[in-house]
C-alpha cells in the first residue's frame, strides 16, 4: 500500500512537470496566434491575465495593415521558389553524386568521399564574404541566383545519397545491366522509385534548413523583389511604428508554409533526426 | 584481333568510368566554386590587407592580421560572449531535451500531445521567434507581467548587460530543445527494458537507473547532441542581431556578428577572413576535442 502511494507521487509529480513544461512551451506561440487577431490596445490590455491567451476580437485588421506595410505574400513566395528550387536542383545534382560515388566506377571514388565528408566542417560563416565577392562577380547580387546556386550542392545530402544507395544490392543492379539496361536508365527506373525515403528526407531537411535562412539573404537579397520572408519580417520589425499586433500577425503568416510543410513531412523529418543520432 | 579487342575493352572501360565522372561531376564542380574555392579564398585573404572598395590595394602583409585580431579587445569580448552562450546552452539545452524525452517516453495519446507541444516551436523559424520574444521580454511584455504576478519586479531582460545573453540562451533553448528531445526518445527506444528490470532487481532507484542504464545506453546520442548544439551554438547571430543589435554595450556581440560587421560593414575583407579563418579553427577544435572526450570516458 505504501509503495503503491509512492509510485502514485512520482506519477502526479512528472504529470505536473510535463504540463508545466507544456505550458512554457506552447504559451509563446498560443500568444503569438491569438494576439495577431487583437486590436492593439487590446493585446496590451489583456496581457496582465490569462485573456492574454483567450482569443476575443478575431480581428482581422492587423492582417490587411501587415501586408499593407510589407509585401509579406510577394516575400512567402520568394521564400518558397528559392527554397523549392534550392530542394529540386539539390536532389538531382546530390543523388546523382551519390549515385555515381556508391555504384559507379568514378576514379578516386573513396578520397573524393571523404573529401566531401571533410568539408561538412567547413563553418558557412567562414566563407560567407569570398562566396559573396564570387556571387558579385557573376553579377548575382540581387537575383534569386545568388540565393539559389550556391546551395545546391550539399556534403551532407550527397552522403546520405551515397549511404543509402550503397544498400542497394549489386545484383539487383547487375539485373537491370543484363536486360540492357544504360546506368542512367538503371538509375531512373529501378534505383528511383524505391528511394523515396531518401529523397523525401533530404527535401525536408533542406527546405527547413533554408526557409529560416537570415545571413546570406540579408547581404545579398536586400532589393524588394527579391527579398525573402525572413528578411522582410526583419523591415516589418524595425521600421517603425512598431504595431505589436501586425507584426504579429507577418509572424503568424509567415510560419503558415512551413507549417505545411512539416505536417506533410515530419515522419521523414523525425526520422532523419532519430537515425542521425542513433549512428553517432 | 585480340589487340582490337583489348582496345574495345579499355574504351568500354574507359567509358564506363567517364559515365560515373558525368554523375558525380556537377556536384564536384558546384562544390569547388561555391565551398572550397571561397575557402580557400579567406585563407588567402587573411594574409592580405584587402579591402573590398580598394581591391587594387591589396597587398600582403603576412601575419599581420592574426597578431591585431588577436590583440584585439573586440576579438576577445565576441569570443568571450560566444563561449559563454556555448558553455551555458549546449548543457542547458541538452538536459532538457533529454529530460522532457524521460518525462513522455511513454506510449499514450497524452504524451503524444505533450510531444507535439515540445516540438512546436522547432516549426518556426529563428527570426520568428526573436521577434516574438523581443515582445515578450520587453518591459511592459508578457514575461514581466506573468511575473509581476508573484511580485517580481520588471526585469531588464534584454536592456541590461547581465542579463540579455541569459535570456538569449534561454529563449534559443525553447527553441531547438523539441528537435534534440525527438533524438533522445529514439535513443530511449534502444535501450532494452530488461536492463532496467535488472537494475530494479539489484534495488536501484529511479535515479540509479538513470545514472547506470539511461546515460550508458545514450552515450552515442549524447555525444552526437552535444557536438551538433555545440557546433551551432558557435555560429549564434540572428538572436542578438534580432534581438539587441549585440548589446548593451556589446555583452551580446558574438564572433560572428564580427565577421558579418568587419566584412559587410567597413568592407575590410582580409581582417574579417582572418577572423572567419579563427573561427573555423575553434570550432574544429572544440568539436574534435567533445568527440575525444565522449569517446574515451566509459561509463
Amino acid at each position: 500500500m505504501k509503495k503503491l502511494n509512492k509510485r502514485h507521487i512520482i506519477d502526479i509529480g512528472s504529470l505536473i512537470l510535463r504540463t508545466l513544461f507544456f505550458l512554457v512551451f506552447i504559451a509563446p506561440l498560443l500568444w503569438l496566434v491569438v494576439s495577431s487577431f487583437k486590436q492593439e490596445m487590446n493585446i496590451f490590455k489583456d496581457m496582465g491575465s490569462l485573456s492574454a491567451f483567450i482569443p476575443k476580437d478575431l480581428f482581422l485588421g492587423n492582417y490587411t495593415k501587415a501586408f499593407q506595410r510589407a509585401d509579406l505574400i510577394k516575400y512567402v513566395m520568394n521564400s518558397m521558389f528559392y527554397v523549392f528550387l534550392i530542394t529540386l536542383f539539390g536532389m538531382i545534382v546530390n543523388s546523382l553524386c551519390g549515385y555515381g560515388l556508391a555504384k559507379l566506377k568514378v576514379p578516386y571514388s573513396k578520397q573524393i568521399l571523404k573529401f566531401i565528408i571533410a568539408l561538412i566542417i567547413i563553418p558557412f560563416e567562414t566563407i560567407i564574404l569570398p562566396l559573396f565577392l564570387i556571387v558579385n562577380n557573376f553579377g548575382w547580387v540581387n537575383s534569386f541566383q545568388a540565393l539559389i546556386v550556391p546551395f545546391i550542392a550539399n556534403c551532407f545530402n550527397i552522403y546520405l545519397f551515397k549511404q543509402f544507395f550503397s544498400g542497394i544490392p549489386d545484383e539487383f543492379l547487375e539485373a537491370a545491366r543484363v536486360d540492357g539496361a544504360s546506368d542512367l536508365r538503371t538509375f531512373l527506373q529501378i534505383v528511383l522509385p524505391q528511394s523515396t525515403t531518401v529523397f523525401a528526407t533530404v527535401f525536408i531537411l533542406t527546405f527547413v534548413a533554408h526557409w529560416g535562412d537570415f545571413m546570406w539573404p540579408l547581404i545579398v537579397a536586400s532589393d524588394d523583389s527579391v527579398r525573402t520572408i525572413q528578411v522582410g519580417l526583419q523591415f516589418l520589425f524595425t521600421n517603425p511604428p512598431q504595431l505589436y499586433g501586425v507584426i504579429l500577425a507577418g509572424l503568424t503568416f509567415s510560419t503558415i508554409p512551413l507549417a505545411i510543410i512539416f505536417l506533410m513531412f515530419q515522419k521523414y523529418y523525425v526520422q532523419s533526426a532519430a537515425s542521425s543520432g542513433l549512428k553517432g | 584481333m585480340i589487340h582490337k579487342i583489348q582496345h574495345r575493352f579499355h574504351i568500354a572501360k574507359y567509358q564506363k568510368s567517364l559515365l560515373g565522372i558525368m554523375f558525380v561531376l556537377p556536384a564536384i564542380c558546384l562544390l569547388f566554386t561555391f565551398l572550397i574555392l571561397p575557402a580557400i579564398m579567406a585563407g588567402k585573404y587573411s594574409f592580405y590587407n584587402y579591402s573590398i572598395l580598394k581591391p587594387e590595394n591589396m597587398n600582403f602583409i603576412g601575419l599581420t592580421n592574426y597578431t591585431d585580431v588577436l590583440q584585439s579587445k573586440a576579438f576577445w569580448k565576441t569570443m568571450t560572449n560566444t563561449f559563454y552562450f556555448v558553455v551555458v546552452v549546449v548543457p542547458f539545452q541538452s538536459s532538457l531535451a533529454l529530460l522532457m524525452a524521460i518525462l513522455i517516453n511513454k506510449k499514450s495519446r497524452i504524451t503524444n500531445v505533450f510531444r507535439i507541444g515540445f516540438f512546436s516551436p522547432v516549426i518556426t523559424s529563428i527570426v520568428v521567434i526573436s521577434i516574438l520574444w523581443t515582445f515578450m521580454y520587453a518591459k511592459e511584455g508578457l514575461i514581466n507581467n506573468f511575473l509581476s504576478i508573484f511580485g517580481i519586479p520588471n526585469q531588464p531582460f534584454l536592456t541590461s548587460e547581465k542579463q540579455a545573453m541569459n535570456s538569449i540562451i534561454f529563449m534559443s533553448a525553447w527553441q531547438a530543445s523539441g528537435y534534440f528531445m525527438m533524438i533522445f526518445l529514439a535513443g530511449l527506444k534502444e535501450i532494452p527494458e530488461t536492463l532496467y528490470e535488472a537494475a530494479a532487481i539489484d534495488g536501484a532507484n529511479k535515479f540509479k537507473q538513470f545514472i547506470h542504464v539511461t546515460v550508458p545506453g545514450l552515450r552515442n546520442v549524447i555525444k552526437f547532441v552535444v557536438v551538433v548544439t555545440t557546433i551551432h551554438a558557435f555560429k549564434l547571430f540572428q538572436q542578438p542581431f534580432i534581438m539587441t543589435g549585440g548589446g548593451p554595450n556589446g555583452s551580446t556581440q558574438t564572433v560572428v556578428q564580427m565577421i558579418y560587421k568587419e566584412g559587410f560593414q567597413y568592407r575590410n575583407a582580409g581582417y574579417s577572413s582572418t577572423i572567419a579563418i579563427l573561427f573555423f579553427i575553434v570550432i574544429a577544435a572544440v568539436s574534435t576535442l567533445i568527440q575525444k572526450l565522449i569517446k574515451d570516458r566509459s561509463y
